[in-house]
């Protein structure tokens, strides 16, 4: 329906049309942004992850003569102040006024959905229901009566399913109705005791005349529930009526025996259930297939066996994928210039080669990586899968400070870091995505790997190779168990929504797959080439041995590294590759046995595995992170690497 | 009393009833007193006991029992938080103070903890209070007004991550601060509303509840802090 498409829409006339702000509003996982990804054709995240759309995002489309920009506002369950998403949220209804508020609800889960749809009638919002997902509710035996629905709420009531696109018209129409015609709302009248101090408040509030921008009923409301930021506002304008508004709680809370925050939810809760019980006729259906997918997945074997077959499959899929299309790519691509870091001839030379391979090192990690990982995380993600697998692995996950949901960026992490701290997002709070973050810059990427591979695997065989990759995942849980408890702060506990199984879409797949790798590609791309060619050029213009021989101490003396070694981990930085394809540059011969010795590869290929995030996962943790806590891990790197470096070293020269 | 009653709930845990031996060694009594001491509590109705079968704590032995349980604990964390005792001599102590603590003191210990959920030595989790609340905020509101009024539960309350698949219950209680307690409610979880358990996760895991005509998955350290009654 954007205004650009070949759709079913009449001729937009922008000269006669008006302009109109819709909202999308409503509780996590209930179709908001398939249903703004349909509207405007824009690209949105979306996903079974509740409380995943932190974002803002602004689309638009023309309707009859309307200009219609849409807000897709993240997926909250209350306005309390808990969580930014619910601050914004609020905010933006009260003080940006959009002409008119879309709640999308899950019309299978319709009694919570309501406890939010209360709150936005009490805040006074033009509003217009959209009742999502009405196949699965079919399925689940429910029948809607929409009517009744309309008349208990006061407001239009539409019926759609948004990844097919039905009843999405409709939608838009009765949405254009409401904000251009004024139509008379419907007051929620709670119960009696409640009701006449939310009046008598509301009336103070009004009597006093000051100017808050939210509405008075809702004020009152909130002052009620104890509501801190509220409570501060009107502070500010007159402390009488927070005075009166702490007396009258208090008496409710006598009357009720129950603090007032929660006779308010208790009372809304009780309202949506009246409601839903009338609205809804419940028939008896035999057990669904997703019922019954249900309870396998979540089933205490045959759950973990799914589990753990779903983050082979991950696994293997990303790295049988990506091996076979990163080896073509890069095979197709040295045709045009040599792959290994060109570390001598002219200058403009060696320049052009290192812009040439970060270009390389984008192009072979976005295509073969990041694209069928993201693309099969969405299949999970769409279809439930993964709230499932988030739900058997979350007692292991505590271990390290983390719950279950953690467990998809590390998997990640076995790819690329990138894209893996990227997806730290579907974390809630700050700490669990720092701390998921940091143990991802420990985990065997795509490139370590190759790194373990290359100077390990084919030197000394496969099983000291294997004896890195479970070095490195033992050092993970350790390092994880420290950081969780140096970084400040508790868990927080795991509340999440089992959504009902869906056979995922493939174009809300897709798209998702699209935006995700869209971002990973604008950040990605300027930092490999410059970085690169700045490496290169600093090493052809030989001022990286100053740099090699301050590090002498530390390589030579305490991880018994030739000193070259110093150069090549600063080559690693921009790319760990170059740590591999450097030192056969370096010392010209493709048999690393010659210069090294068994103990220094085995040292070399730990240290390069542990010491630094490679530069774009740097850029990236500043980005979701700040300077600080990207600088913090990226020494907690260097200090562990230099340790379990000077000791594996130590004791290597006992074994070998 | 009360230790006999402790032990026959904690043996009874483990094994459905509980026989005159195992008490006696758990005490360290004879098996001639132990017997004893059992008559007397079941005529008055603490336990139900038979010679041969064994002995089973009554709803009104429970409630003691737990409310020792729960006395014991809040004391272990008191010694142990506050007090700086060692986690290994705590319990011993504990054990010595749990008779001599009133109701009253017991409150106001709760309080002062700020509504611990677990005690310190071995992680059990307090048995939640007996006062007709609905949540600890509602205890310190109650508190500031004097608890006199109000009254007591009759049903012993279950936390629900101890609750097994396909059991109900009615909500009835929710420890701790404020911003647990509203996440809960707005997810539905009000007091007073009827959940089934549809699956407990092995290990310690989270919890899927039947809440609403939804599915909502509970880590274990927020379920902990939630206590239904038992609906058969």
């Amino acid at each position: 329906m954007s205004c650009h498409s070949e759709s079913t829409e009449k001729p937009n006339n922008r000269k006669n049309g008006k302009k109109l702000t819709i909202a999308l509003a409503g509780n996590a996982n209930v179709g908001k942004s398939v249903i703004f990804n349909q509207l405007t054709g824009s690209n949105q995240i979306i996903g079974n992850w509740p409380g995943k759309t932190v974002d803002r995002a602004e689309g638009s489309l023309c309707f009859e003569n309307h200009e219609i920009s849409v807000i897709d506002l993240p997926g909250i369950y209350s306005f309390s102040t808990f969580s930014l998403e619910e601050v914004v949220s609020r905010e933006y209804i009260a003080k940006e006024k959009p002409d008119i508020v879309i709640n999308v609800l899950d019309a299978s889960v319709l009694e919570r959905n309501l406890f939010f749809t209360l709150q936005l009638i009490e805040m006074n919002a033009p509003l217009v229901l959209c009742l999502n997902q009405i196949d699965i509710a079919k399925k689940k035996g429910m029948i809607i009566d929409k009517q009744k629905l309309e008349k208990a709420l006061g407001v239009p009531v539409v019926l759609t399913i948004a990844t097919r696109g039905e009843g999405l018209y409709e939608l838009i129409e009765s949405a254009v109705k409401v904000a251009t015609k004024d139509t008379k709302r419907k007051k929620i009248n709670y119960h009696k005791d409640l009701e006449t101090r939310i009046e008598k408040l509301t009336q103070l509030i009004e009597t006093e005349k000051i100017d808050l921008e939210y509405p008075s009923r809702w004020i009152a409301i909130k002052l009620l529930e104890g509501d801190t930021e509220i409570i501060k506002l009107v502070k500010s304008k007159s402390a009488k009526i927070v005075d009166i508004s702490y007396i009258l709680s208090q008496e409710l809370s006598t009357i009720h025996d129950e603090p007032c925050f929660s006779i308010i939810a208790s009372e809304r809760y009780a309202y949506a259930s009246m409601i839903t019980s009338s609205a809804i006729k419940q028939n008896e259906v035999k057990n669904t297939f997703s019922e019954k997918l249900d309870w396998v997945t979540t089933h205490k074997v045959f759950g973990y066996f799914i589990a753990i077959g779903v983050i082979t499959g991950l696994l293997l899929w990303t790295f049988i994928v990506g091996d076979f299309l990163s080896g073509l790519i890069s095979e197709g691509l040295s045709f045009i210039e040599p792959l290994d870091p060109q570390i001598s001839g002219p200058i403009v030379s060696i320049i052009w080669n290192g812009i040439f391979n970060g270009f390389v090192a984008g192009v072979t990690l976005v295509i073969p990586f990041v694209i069928p990982f993201y693309f099969l995380l969405a299949m999970i993600e769409d279809s439930g899968i993964l709230t499932r697998v988030a739900f058997m692995m979350d007692s292991i996950m505590h271990k390290i400070g983390l719950h279950g949901k953690a467990l998809i960026p590390l998997i990640l992490g076995y790819g690329c870091s990138v894209p893996a701290i990227h997806a730290c997002k579907i974390m809630e709070s700050r700490r669990e995505r720092l701390l998921a973050a940091f143990a991802i810059t420990f985990a065997p990427c795509a490139a370590r790997t190759l790194v373990i591979l290359g100077l390990v695997g084919v030197f000394l065989g496969p099983i000291w190779a294997l004896t890195l990759y479970a070095v490195d995942l033992i050092l993970i849980f350790l390092l994880g168990k420290i950081a969780m408890k140096v970084v400040p702060g508790k868990s927080t506990g795991l509340i999440m929504e089992m959504h009902s199984f869906k056979v995922p879409s493939l174009s809300v797949v897709s798209k998702q797959t699209w935006t995700r790798t869209k971002s990973i590609i604008f950040m990605v791309f300027p930092i490999y080439i410059i970085g690169s060619a700045i490496v290169q050029a600093l090493y052809a213009l030989d001022l990286l041995t100053p740099i090699s021989n301050v590090m002498s101490p530390l390589t030579v003396t305490w991880l018994g590294l030739p000193a070259i070694t110093g150069i090549l981990l600063i080559l690693g930085v921009v790319r760990k590759e170059f740590i591999l394809l450097g030192a056969v540059a370096i010392f010209g011969t493709t048999n690393l046995l010659g210069p090294f010795n068994p103990v220094q590869l085995i040292t070399l290929a730990l240290v390069a595995m542990l010491y630094i995030p490679c530069l774009s996962t740097i850029i990236i943790l500043i980005k979701e992170f700040g300077w600080k806590a990207a600088t913090t891990i990226s020494i907690a790197n260097i200090i562990s690497a230099i340790i379990i470096g000077g000791l594996a070293y130590r004791l290597l020269e006992i074994i070998l | 009393m009360e230790d006999y009653l402790k032990v026959v709930h904690k043996i009874s845990r483990e094994e459905e009833v509980a026989s005159t031996t195992k008490i006696s060694k758990a005490l360290r009594v004879a098996p001639a007193s132990v017997t004893e001491m059992l008559k007397k509590l079941a005529e008055k109705d603490y336990v139900k006991y038979s010679p041969y079968h064994g002995t089973t704590l009554t709803k009104k032995g429970l409630k003691i029992a737990e409310k020792t349980a729960r006395k014991h604990r809040l004391l272990e964390r008191f010694l142990h938080d506050v007090l700086k005792i060692d986690n290994i001599k705590v319990h011993e102590q504990a054990c010595e103070m749990e008779h001599t603590l009133s109701d009253d003191a017991e409150e106001s210990l709760c309080r002062f903890l700020k509504h611990p959920d677990s005690c310190p030595d071995d992680g059990k989790i307090i048995p939640p209070c007996d006062l007709k609340i609905s949540s600890c905020a509602e205890c310190v509101q109650l508190h500031k007004r004097g608890l006199e009024e109000v009254g007591k539960h009759k049903q012993n309350l279950i936390s629900i991550n101890k609750l097994k698949d396909g059991q109900f219950g009615k909500i009835s209680f929710i420890r701790g601060g404020h911003k647990v307690l509203q996440r809960l409610l707005d997810m539905g979880l009000t007091p007073g509303t009827r959940i089934s358990v549809l699956r407990v996760a092995p290990l310690g895991g989270p919890v899927v509840l039947a809440v609403r005509s939804s599915k909502l998955a509970i880590g274990n350290g927020i379920a902990k802090k939630v206590f239904v009654e038992i609906e058969e």
